[in-house]
């Protein structure tokens, strides 16, 4: 046990330090929205790249700084970011530029990265369809060749921000006769053509996070596979690896406990803080306790890839741990504040811009997102524990 | 920066569990416990043996000089056996009292008898933490009067730590005229509470702990995370035994833990438990470390592994169906540890309030 860091990451973090006392008023508000990025985001994301606190490991010739990959001083960056509560910068689109990189060609990389890592080029992901949520690779939209482009029919839902994106990764059915998961290729292709119709999806928030797509004959280009036919799936999953690594973050279920603390000590309830008022601070304790938990798992985890170890089962929980508790953070501040936590949009009296309730429901969402809380359950089960996986539905048995 | 334990840690941790699965199985705990015995001769031996009762003293007085990390891993160990030897009390507590508020005679006096296992210590200090059923206890003209409640190793105890109505903490032999004691019966036969009555009996003072509550604080802190290292240790037994016998039974030509209903709740046991562990060595690292964080911490410690605990004990329970509820598994000891724990030094509310309190809240 030794928690102190080396001399070299002790500079680095007392200049990240530095530079975001220097410069926090020009880093723009609230979360990131979906979409175009703004000119000030923009902006920001172009500083972060340039002192190398955002795309820091993407290549200098893709737009990135060019660093030499190092876990700990990520893990810097995002703690001291959560920590100021300031945005953090971003290395393009986290699911699709990591499998451009590892897997892309050299044409693919030099148009597409740069754009993406400047906030210029929006993506948006067309994996699950309205037969194929948790049972991904059963997906049926297909793409047969013609010539030199694929001709792409089916259906696509959740695809976040599709109504904004210049880009889509898909995943689509090309190899029929094949067994399921090694049917199915990768495709990027831009999304102003014929044959493609984005239908915004409202969702309880009241805004369309995500929309169903549709495609209709729709042609793209032949070189736009990322990796070869059939292969699709498995390009696929080094992304969704991915995507469930950032669920559950630790560090912003710390500062979202530290925004719920604040709040909780400036509530009252006849001139009564509702930190004070024992039935909240029990649940507020009981909520520490367990983001506590989480973060030293956090760090167990860190220790574990620092050693080039496989962190097994502390890995495994993060997604399902993580999304709960920041569900139940967001419960305990609209309880905290009582018939003022139900205040929504422009109302007056709104606290925090009404970001309590957003959080709540999309913290939801993302209990279903990104593999469901009850397919996390049955990965838990199966890998971590070893137990044996449910038998085959057989028709008629 | 490395958040895991050293090579050494594991091998400690290693040779305890190795040792205590080799002599303290559930047959020898249940024969014990049968005759109301709570420190098995045998299993008591092996320990003072192994030098793990002098896991936190001093070299100079006997001990081994270790880490809090090192004593929790322990407890851990101990707790996965449900071994029925007085640990906290004597070897964590008692000399966390002696370390804080005891004169350097009182130090070399007891600290190395502690160390070797010849002098057995039980330590009261409930009535500073929740005090019911009795009036308190008053120390005065070198005498202590009054009645402890929940003592914990008391039985076994050859001299005794009381902490008074002030907090002062005070040595108190166990078998001096003036004492009666009577074990308290629990649902846990593997460790002795007692209630322990003075009437005038003579207590030697440990002097740095007459006008400074820290003493008492930290034998209180230092209790209560290794008991939740010791539940620790006992509910990850019973997720491991539930995941064993989940693949074992068939019910429906299936082994049940193939039913998402029964891997469900197998792995929510272990979703839940894994971060308690990352909790307990984090807080056990403080104390040597960074001390001014443990209070908050051990709070937090005992009382989230004491609902992780119960909530572990019951589910696991269930995965095993009618067995679990039965002798025949013995599965209940281990519900039965985690229900003791729970309640020592402090039942979840009251430990929570003062996390809140040692934030500044």
């Amino acid at each position: 046990m030794d928690l102190a860091y080396s001399e070299r990451h002790q500079i680095f973090r007392s200049e990240l330090q530095q530079f975001l006392k220097e410069h926090k008023d020009s880093a723009p508000k609230g979360r990131a929205s979906i979409g175009k990025a703004s000119d000030e985001a923009k902006q920001w994301q172009q500083l972060l790249i340039k002192r190398g606190y955002a795309a820091r490991y993407i290549p200098k010739k893709y737009g990135g700084y060019g660093a030499e990959f190092d876990l700990l001083e990520s893990h810097i960056i995002a703690e001291e970011f959560s920590r100021a509560n300031v945005r953090p910068g971003h290395s393009g689109d986290e699911r699709v530029v990591p499998v451009l990189l590892e897997l892309g060609t050299e044409k693919q990389k030099q148009e597409l990265i740069e754009p993406t890592v400047n906030g210029e080029m929006i993506w948006c992901q067309g994996y699950s369809e309205p037969g194929s949520g948790s049972d991904l690779a059963s997906l049926s939209t297909k793409a047969v060749l013609e010539g030199d482009e694929w001709v792409i029919n089916g259906q696509k839902i959740w695809t976040s921000g599709a109504q904004h994106a210049d880009m889509c990764f898909c995943l689509v059915r090309t190899e029929p006769d094949a067994p399921k998961h090694q049917g199915i290729s990768y495709l990027i292709f831009t999304m102003d053509r014929p044959g493609i119709e984005v239908r915004p999806l409202v969702t309880m928030t009241g805004e369309a996070i995500f929309n169903e797509t549709f495609f209709t004959d729709c042609r793209v280009p032949a070189d736009g596979i990322v990796g070869k036919r059939g292969e699709g799936w498995f390009v696929a999953n080094a992304t969704l690896q991915h995507e469930r690594g950032s669920l559950g973050d630790p560090n912003q279920t710390e500062s979202r406990l530290r925004s719920l603390v604040e709040l909780m000590k400036n509530e009252t309830i006849d001139g009564t803080p509702l930190i004070k008022i024992p039935a909240y601070r029990d649940r507020l304790m009981r909520l520490q306790a367990r983001m506590l938990g989480m973060k030293y798992n956090g760090m167990r985890i860190l220790t574990a890839y620092l050693k080039k170890e496989e962190p097994g089962l502390p890995r495994w929980i993060v997604k399902l741990q993580g999304c709960e508790l920041n569900h139940q953070i967001a419960a305990l501040a609209i309880d905290a504040m009582g018939e003022l936590g139900v205040l929504y949009e422009d109302s007056p009296y709104i606290r925090d811009a009404g970001m309590w309730q957003k959080s709540y429901m999309l913290d939801l969402g993302l209990i279903i997102g990104g593999g469901t809380a009850q397919i996390q359950k049955n990965m838990i089960g199966e890998r971590a524990l070893g137990l044996p996986k449910e038998p085959k539905y057989q028709q008629g048995a | 920066m490395e958040f895991a334990l050293s090579e050494e840690q594991v091998m400690l941790q290693d040779s305890v569990s190795g040792y205590l699965k080799s002599s303290c199985s559930l047959d020898v705990v249940r024969e014990g416990v049968a005759g109301g015995i709570t420190k098995q001769a045998d299993v008591w031996q092996g320990i003072c043996d192994l030098g793990i009762l002098g896991i936190i003293i001093p070299g100079e007085l006997g001990g081994v000089d270790m880490g809090f990390l090192d004593a929790a891993l322990i407890a851990e160990a101990l707790g996965r056996a449900i071994a029925p030897i007085p640990f906290i009390g004597s070897a964590i507590m008692a000399p966390v009292a002696l370390l804080s508020g005891g004169s350097e005679e009182q130090k070399e006096n007891w600290l190395p008898k502690i160390a070797s296992g010849d002098t057995v210590f039980g330590v009261g200090v409930t009535e500073q933490i929740a005090r019911r059923e009795t009036d308190g206890i008053v120390y005065s003209d070198g005498t202590l009067s009054g009645k402890a409640m929940f003592v914990v190793d008391g039985i076994d105890a050859d001299m005794l730590i009381i902490a008074d109505d002030s907090g002062a903490l005070h040595i108190v032999d166990a078998n001096s005229s003036g004492v009666t004691r009577r074990a308290l019966k629990t649902i846990d036969k593997t460790r002795a509470v007692a209630e322990i009555v003075f009437d005038a009996a003579e207590a030697d003072t440990l002097p740095r702990s007459k006008n400074d509550k820290e003493p008492l604080l930290k034998t209180i802190d230092a209790g209560r995370i290794m008991i939740a290292a010791d539940t620790l240790g006992a509910a990850q037994v019973m997720v491991e035994q539930a995941v064993a016998y989940a693949k074992e039974r068939k019910q429906f030509d299936r082994v049940i833990g193939s039913f998402q209903a029964v891997k469900h709740m197998c792995a929510e046991m272990a979703s839940d438990l894994e971060p308690c562990r990352s909790l307990i060595w984090y807080t056990a690292h403080t104390v040597n470390d960074m001390p001014e964080e443990t209070r908050a911490l051990a709070c937090h410690a005992k009382a989230h592994l004491s609902e992780v605990g119960r909530d572990i004990a019951k589910t696991a329970t269930e995965v095993h169906g009618g067995m679990g509820f039965t002798d025949l598994l013995g599965l209940h000891y281990w519900f039965k540890r985690v229900g003791l724990n729970r309640q020592l030094l402090g039942s979840p509310e009251l430990v929570r309030e003062e996390a809140a309190l040692a934030q500044g809240w």
